[in-house]
């Protein structure tokens, strides 16, 4: 092998896009064959010679050969043909601007109407615009509208007409309708110094060049044709547009030819015009859509390239990719957050390509040997000439002997390989990482329940998608950058976005809260996951002799030493006064040298967004740290969890009867109040809220009162369920619901709201026939006095279907504007890239920051330029108290 | 042995630190005392930790932030109606205003002023309420009882004296408004105290009822646009709300202070004080629309949105007609939005794609010079040398 073949060719890169228009000359010139007749195949389905599918334009029928450049279907990228209008027909694309430069210039001589001096000045406006990079909209519009004033044209005092524009293309001056034909004669006359003035450049684009007089016919890869299952030929939409104009070309052709009356003319320029206006474009306002035969409107040209699925959005901007698998993701809190667990099936799919060198000969060897059945066996084998052969049980043995340094083998995915896992929407950079895959049986993927809130995902059906990294940079890059350890703190907030959810939480709460007595079986079975192999001193021993652990210090066990933190847990009562250390609800977490002294673990410890000891152990310790911990954490929970055990059903919102007498009252004296309320709204002694009616101030009374009755009644429901409660324990820990789901299952629902107010619609004068009109009491307005538990009466439960379903429509109109929003803020944004010197620019050099956020500090790593960061460092060395 | 306070400042002044963090340096070393030995070693732990704090270069920040402020929107509640502080005044919140933010709209939806009183006066309600009445725009309803008196052709507007001297507002002053508002005559006679009778120009049926209409429109004190003013008593001064903004009217109103009162119209700040308040008022109010919301965003996502749309001196939009409709790049403007119109204007004028952004790489299939793109390796030839 020669020494060039081993380095590989650098590349092309391209510099630059230069756009303009084709002129005629220039379609003409790149034009294969001239097209004239309307039709495509012939009988025997062989394409017609100067018809739409003519062989020269390219080929997509497997086994012909372009008549242009010889290669077959897929080689041969296609050529243009072009055919010859009989009239000129104008671009319907460029009509505003046609339009502009019709008005702006003498009808006469073609000269721009503008004195020298303000077309010099112009001129010199243009190019400070162009050397500023900015776009020159602005000053071309002034010059058009500054020529327009001008009534007699400065050049040749030829009086200007008024020239009025109609929908879709008819230029109409002084009563005459201008033909494109005469427009187009008036533009060839403008001097290429005022095309300058009006913003374009002649040589690339001169304005009668909007108006066509040969159209190009893009090739058949283009436009290509599909052959339906009975054998019929589909055209493209491109080919019907084109077929209909070459048959009215033609028409006029002969009409002309025969010297038809001048109107039959002139429709049958119309009709040309009709077509090559919806050819370009088929949404034109005024002009009414081609159609297909079933009645479908015709894809053309600008709705290929317009909109969401359009050319730019869906196909440049976005592509389709090779190597990615998609499927339900399902928890398995015993993998690392680093992992993901990856099917048998799929990973016998997606394959890595390695090179064959010398060293990993036998070991790529082994791999074609198991082939593609075996798991961690190759699919494919790409020879040195760059053939892809399949690896099959035939060719096995004859690939093994030939296989050597220089292949390229396609090697099924096996444990460890890095791959980028995603789950949409994709909102933020965390929602799409690395993971290392394990492949494990059944169909799903696997991630530790941890890496649930970056993506955003339950297990309720969600699917998620991975892709296979198919180049060492890439794998280093998406390692070294992307892998979810490094992606712990979001740089939203600077906090951990990956955390303790549900179980983790409620586990660990469970499991450091009171004084435990574990034995050292338990103990050693609550940390059999973790690399620990040491248990502690024992905490102390019971009266039989037997050492017993607590679990503060067995969660203490995977905290890295060194490790110091104070704070107040999530159950904090926030009293008057903290009593920090000595908190008697052991509400206040003091952590020292990695030992759990005092406190509970809860979501203000470990949780995902809020987790301060994670938030911590990240931070000082590193992201590999960060990662074990989360690791350790979830498989210790998981484990404490089931120790104890945590379950909720329907009886665990059983109150006492007591309680629901005490909620019943409570309720009673709401509606009583309320009905004071009315009564003294009734009798005008109301007095109204500052700047506020009388009406507006008797809802917000009520609205006050009701929501103040709920808050109480889930207060005494709270009281009686106790502390033990599971619903009690999730909701105080943070782990799931909240005290207002718990006051709605047990005690009461509560008032059911419309846009924040009290349901009002429904019957004239009244929300439902069960009411008096006029009735402004609490139930006849969405306030739902049972509980889910008890059960809602049909008034209340079809108030509560009201106000569920605002919930839903809220969802919907919110997910569609968020999302406009965040493409917008992207697309704005996403040129901007912090400079070496520190500075923020866009790629055009524009600076929009001398310094990232003003300090230039990294919002993941901002804890190190905090105040408190600077006392601790003036602390440490000086060793004195800083206040 | 510690060094005095000149040591400390020549020792840290120029060094490459946040001001901030140099004031709390400045502040703990002086109060502690250090030795010389102690504050080299503290300056070159500060300075440490300060490097590992810094962005990378080439990081993509525009992106994190644009994603930062974008994927809390998910979590906005759409709710337009909600109160800010006053119960009394409707303010937009949540998602709905965040976009009219960084839509740079002219007007809000909802404007709204907060203004501060000067600070002797400020715990002076009765002060406050002359300020309030200063500034509401007062209506002829607020007033009067409007009667059409077709027989003689004429409105007769019945004051209300009580009223009147509550708002500090004159008959006559009221007659020389609606005369100059109106450019009709106003007469007030003097048979009947507090009564003003207007006469239209023609005894026509119809100008009458026109004017009976237009006399609602005409503002007769205070500041036109502000509709209503609330009292509200924070902490203990009495703070100003209002239902409409005028800044500029306002800040020459006497016994207001000028430093403590601002508006969330951004297009008014930006005319009254210009740009870099308008930067800071954009900041300001996303980060308030979010912190209501009790969202956490880094300030410096918000200052890079704001940053952006006021870099050229204007506030721009994100968006079509802003930030993106001017991008350099045709192929970025084509694949955002209006395609068609950006590809055929290209065309005419010849325009150049250079492509440098983002957008115009990946159409093209190229990497993008951002991030791990951005950076340039260059390797010497080891054969070369040979």
């Amino acid at each position: 092998m020669q020494m060039d073949n081993m380095v590989p060719s650098i590349p092309k890169r391209i510099g630059a896009i230069k756009f303009g228009l084709i002129s005629p000359r220039e379609v003409r010139k790149m034009s294969v064959t001239s097209i004239i007749t309307a039709d495509t195949y012939d009988d025997d389905g062989y394409p017609i010679d100067m018809g739409l599918m003519d062989l020269r334009l390219g080929v997509i029928d497997p086994g012909l050969k372009c008549k242009s450049c010889g290669s077959r279907a897929g080689e041969c990228p296609g050529h243009f043909g072009h055919i010859e209008l009989v009239a000129p027909v104008i671009h319907v694309g460029f009509n505003k601007i046609l339009r502009k430069i019709l008005r702006s210039v003498c009808c006469k001589c073609s000269s721009l109407l503008l004195e020298e001096g303000k077309k010099r000045d112009f001129l010199e406006q243009l190019s400070r615009q162009k050397d500023m990079g900015h776009l020159p909209d602005d000053v071309i519009n002034n010059v058009f509208k500054e020529a327009r004033k001008s009534k007699t044209c400065p050049y040749c005092n030829e009086e200007q007409l008024d020239i009025k524009f109609e929908k879709p293309s008819e230029y109409i001056e002084n009563g005459h309708k201008l033909t494109p034909t005469e427009i187009r004669d008036r533009f060839e006359n403008i001097s290429d110094d005022d095309i300058r003035v009006m913003g374009m450049n002649p040589d690339t684009a001169r304005p009668e060049w909007m108006i066509l007089t040969v159209l190009p016919v893009p090739p058949v890869t283009v436009r290509p044709s599909i052959t339906l299952e009975s054998g019929q030929r589909s055209e493209d939409d491109l080919t019907h547009k084109l077929v209909d104009i070459i048959r009215i070309n033609q028409r006029f052709q002969e009409n002309r030819d025969a010297g038809a009356p001048q109107l039959i003319i002139e429709d049958l320029w119309e009709l040309l015009q009709y077509h090559l206006t919806t050819y370009f474009d088929n949404e034109v306002s005024g002009v009414p859509p081609a159609r297909h035969r079933s009645g479908r409107p015709l894809k053309t040209l600008t709705q290929r390239l317009k909109g969401k699925e359009g050319r730019f959005r869906g196909s440049l901007s976005g592509k389709r990719v090779n190597f990615s698998a998609r499927t339900v993701v399902s928890p398995d809190p015993n993998l690392s957050i680093n992992e993901v667990g990856v099917p048998l099936s799929i990973a016998q799919h997606m394959t890595i390509p390695v090179r064959v060198i010398s060293k990993n000969l036998d070991l790529m060897r082994e791999y074609v040997r198991r082939g593609r059945e075996v798991h961690p066996g190759a699919n494919y084998v790409i020879r040195d000439d760059e053939r892809r052969i399949k690896v099959t049980d035939i060719n096995k043995e004859e690939l093994l002997e030939k296989l050597e340094p220089g292949w390229t083998i396609e090697r099924q995915m096996q444990d460890g390989d890095i791959v980028l896992f995603n789950r949409q929407p994709s909102l933020h950079k965390m929602s799409i990482m690395a993971h290392r895959v394990k492949v494990l049986p059944n169909k799903t993927f696997k991630l530790n329940p941890a890496v649930c809130p970056p993506y955003n995902a339950d297990f309720d059906g969600d699917e998620m998608n991975m892709h296979v990294l198919q180049t060492e940079e890439s794998r280093a890059e998406a390692s070294i950058l992307m892998q979810v350890q490094e992606n712990i703190l979001s740089p939203r907030f600077g906090g951990p976005i990956i955390g303790g959810i549900h179980d983790h939480i409620s586990g660990l709460f469970l499991l450091t809260r009171n004084q435990k007595f574990i034995s050292k079986n338990d103990a050693l079975e609550l940390l059999r996951k973790s690399e620990l192999r040491v248990l502690p001193e024992p905490a102390g021993h019971l009266e039989d002799g037997e050492p017993y652990w607590d679990g503060k210090q067995i969660f203490s066990q995977i905290l890295p030493k060194g490790l110091y933190v104070e704070f107040p847990a999530q159950v904090c009562f926030k009293c008057d006064t903290c009593k920090k250390g000595d908190c008697e609800y052991d509400a206040y977490v003091v952590i020292e040298d990695g030992e759990l002294i005092k406190g509970t673990i809860d979501e203000q410890a470990i949780g995902a967004f809020k987790g301060r000891v994670l938030d911590k152990v990240v931070k000082e310790f590193g992201t590999t740290a960060g990662a074990q911990f989360v690791d350790d954490f979830t498989r210790l929970a998981i484990r404490g969890v089931m120790h104890t055990g945590l379950s909720f059903g329907i009886s665990d919102e059983d109150i006492p009867l007591e309680a629901k007498e005490g909620i019943a009252i409570r309720l009673q004296d709401a509606e009583k109040e309320v009905a004071e309320l009315v009564q003294a709204y009734e009798n005008k002694e109301l007095e109204a809220l500052p700047g506020r009616t009388l009406d507006e101030t008797i809802e917000m009374r009520i609205m006050q009162t009701l929501g103040k009755a709920r808050d109480d009644t889930g207060g005494m429901a709270d009281q009686s369920l106790g502390l033990e409660n599971s619903a009690v324990i999730m909701a105080r820990s943070g782990a799931r619901g909240s005290i207002l789901n718990l006051t709605q299952m047990a005690a009461c629902v509560g008032q059911q709201a419309v846009r924040g107010e009290r349901i009002r619609r429904g019957y004239a004068g009244r929300t439902l026939p069960h009411f008096d009109k006029g009735d402004l009491g609490a139930d006849a307005h969405g306030f739902v006095k049972a509980s889910y538990k008890s059960g809602l009466n049909p008034t209340e439960y079809f108030f509560h279907a009201i106000g569920g379903r605002e919930g839903l429509v809220d969802t919907a109109v919110r997910t569609s504007q968020s999302g406009y929003l965040q493409r917008r803020l992207v697309n704005a944004l996403q040129d901007l890239e912090v400079q070496y010197d520190g500075s923020v620019r866009e790629t055009r050099g524009v600076i929009v920051q001398f310094k990232y956020g003003e300090d230039g500090i990294d919002s993941t790593k901002s804890d190190y330029s905090k105040p408190e960061a600077i006392h601790r460092v003036v602390r440490s060395v000086t060793g004195k108290e800083v206040a | 042995m510690s060094i005095s306070e000149a040591t400390i400042d020549s020792m840290i002044s120029g060094l490459p630190l946040p001001k901030t963090t140099l004031a709390t340096l400045r502040k703990d070393v002086v109060d502690v005392g250090v030795t010389k030995k102690e504050m080299e070693v503290i300056i070159e732990r500060v300075m440490a930790d300060y490097e590992y704090a810094c962005v990378e270069p080439c990081e993509a920040v525009g992106v994190v932030s644009a994603q930062s402020i974008g994927e809390p929107g998910t979590q906005m509640t759409m709710r337009t109606f909600h109160y800010a502080g006053v119960a009394e005044i409707n303010v937009t919140l949540g998602l709905p205003r965040l976009i009219e933010i960084v839509d740079a709209r002219k007007t809000p939806s909802t404007p709204m002023m907060t203004v501060a009183l000067v600070k002797e006066y400020a715990a002076d309600r009765e002060f406050a309420r002359k300020v309030a009445w200063e500034i509401e725009a007062t209506h002829i309803e607020h007033l009067a009882d409007v009667t059409t008196d077709l027989a003689n052709m004429n409105l007769i507007l019945d004051l209300n004296e009580k009223i009147l001297l509550q708002r500090g507002i004159g008959v006559e002053a009221i007659a020389e408004k609606l005369e100059a508002g109106l450019g009709v005559k106003v007469k007030i006679p003097s048979e009947v105290a507090n009564q003003i009778i207007v006469i239209p120009k023609e005894p026509l049926y119809r100008d009458l009822l026109q004017l009976a209409k237009n006399i609602h429109g005409i503002t007769l004190k205070g500041i036109e646009g502000i509709k209503r003013v609330v009292i509200r008593k924070d902490g203990e001064e009495y703070t100003l709300y209002t239902e409409g903004s005028m800044l500029k009217e306002i800040l020459e109103v006497e016994g207001i202070d000028l430093s403590r009162t601002s508006t969330n119209n951004i297009g008014e700040i930006y005319e009254v004080f210009g740009i870099e308040a308008a930067r800071f008022a954009i900041i300001k109010e996303a980060s308030d629309t979010l912190r209501e919301q009790g969202l956490t965003v880094d300030i410096r996502h918000l200052m890079l949105v704001s940053d952006i749309m006021t870099c050229d001196g204007e506030v721009k939009q994100i968006g079509r007609h802003g930030i993106s409709g001017e991008k350099a790049s045709v192929f970025a403007r084509a694949a955002f939005e209006v395609t068609v119109n950006h590809l055929l204007d290209a065309g005419m004028r010849g325009d150049i794609d250079e492509l440098n952004g983002v957008t115009e790489n990946i159409i093209v299939g190229q990497p993008i010079k951002l991030g791990t793109g951005d950076v340039h390796l260059v390797a010497r030839n080891p054969l070369k040398d040979l």
